[in-house]
């Protein structure tokens, strides 16, 4: 650990972020951008990982636990929103679910 | 070169690369295996990093429960007009390519210019005592037992609220 830069981790993590924001500026599938955003979490959880290893403090990692607790919770209701718009709209394409949009 | 060095290249790499061609892939479900590819490449730079407990969930909550619902629900919807799904138009992509390009330029800018490893003296030993599992649960269930509790609260409301959204007769 101590042989490695932490800014590489930082790098590589900023690098995983900005991939999962263009994916969900580019993907249309409703799913996969879900996954993009589990993807930026995933990011943001390397660098609490890298800073609380680095520190010698545990917080960080604890912050981790709850960022999964939550990406979980995420994840079962999105794909719960996604699986009621699917039954009444039959589609899963984010530019054809505009009800909100006027 | 050490061994830590050529794991964390190895493992930066197929993470990085993973994450890419998940996000160019057409067909969702390649896209959803590669996000795997990149959790599994994730929990092995966590060992890197001496937070043992992350890493072993990260596997297990992630690679595994959370990735096997996305699956279910791939496997569950349509996936046959997958391809007219992905963007055509080029100007969205371009855009998106460029913005997210600038973000990372003055993210990585600020990381070389504010060189955090040069102000911190990483310790070893304290760095694997703040990894193990006694450690965290130790702050889990003292200083953080109200952040704690309210998670599995949200869990079961996420529950709850996940079967409510996704019964038969939606109204």
């Amino acid at each position: 650990m101590s042989s490695i830069p932490m800014e590489y981790y930082l790098i590589l993590s900023a690098f995983m972020f900005c991939v999962g924001v263009a994916g969900v500026l580019i993907r249309r599938n409703a799913i996969v951008v879900f996954m993009c955003i589990e993807l930026m979490l995933n990011s943001a959880n390397l660098t609490l990982v890298t800073f609380s290893s680095y520190l010698g403090n545990s917080i960080g990692q604890v912050f981790v636990f709850f960022v999964m607790t939550v990406a979980a919770a995420e994840a079962a209701v999105g794909l719960a929103v996604i699986i009621a718009i699917f039954r009444n709209k039959k589609t899963v394409n984010i530019d054809e679910i505009n009800i909100f949009k006027w | 070169m050490n061994v830590q060095i050529i794991l964390f290249i190895v493992l930066a790499t197929v993470a990085a690369i993973s994450s890419v061609v998940m996000i160019t892939r057409k067909n969702a479900v390649i896209s959803a295996v590669f996000l795997v590819l990149n959790f599994f490449a994730l929990a092995g730079l966590y060992l890197l990093l001496n937070a043992q407990f992350i890493a072993v969930v990260q596997v297990i909550v992630y690679a595994g429960a959370i990735m096997v619902l996305f699956l279910f629900v791939l496997m569950l919807l349509n996936t046959e007009t997958e391809h007219k799904l992905f963007v055509d138009k080029r100007a969205i992509k371009f855009f998106a390519i460029l913005i997210s390009f600038f973000v990372f330029v003055q993210v990585a800018y600020l990381i070389f210019h504010g060189s955090p490893s040069r102000t911190l003296t990483p310790d070893e030993a304290a760095s694997v005592k703040a990894g193990t599992i006694q450690a965290i649960g130790q702050q889990l269930y003292t200083n953080y037992i109200i952040p704690f509790e309210v998670a599995g609260f949200l869990l079961l409301a996420a529950t709850v609220g996940a079967l409510v959204l996704a019964k038969k007769k939606f109204e």
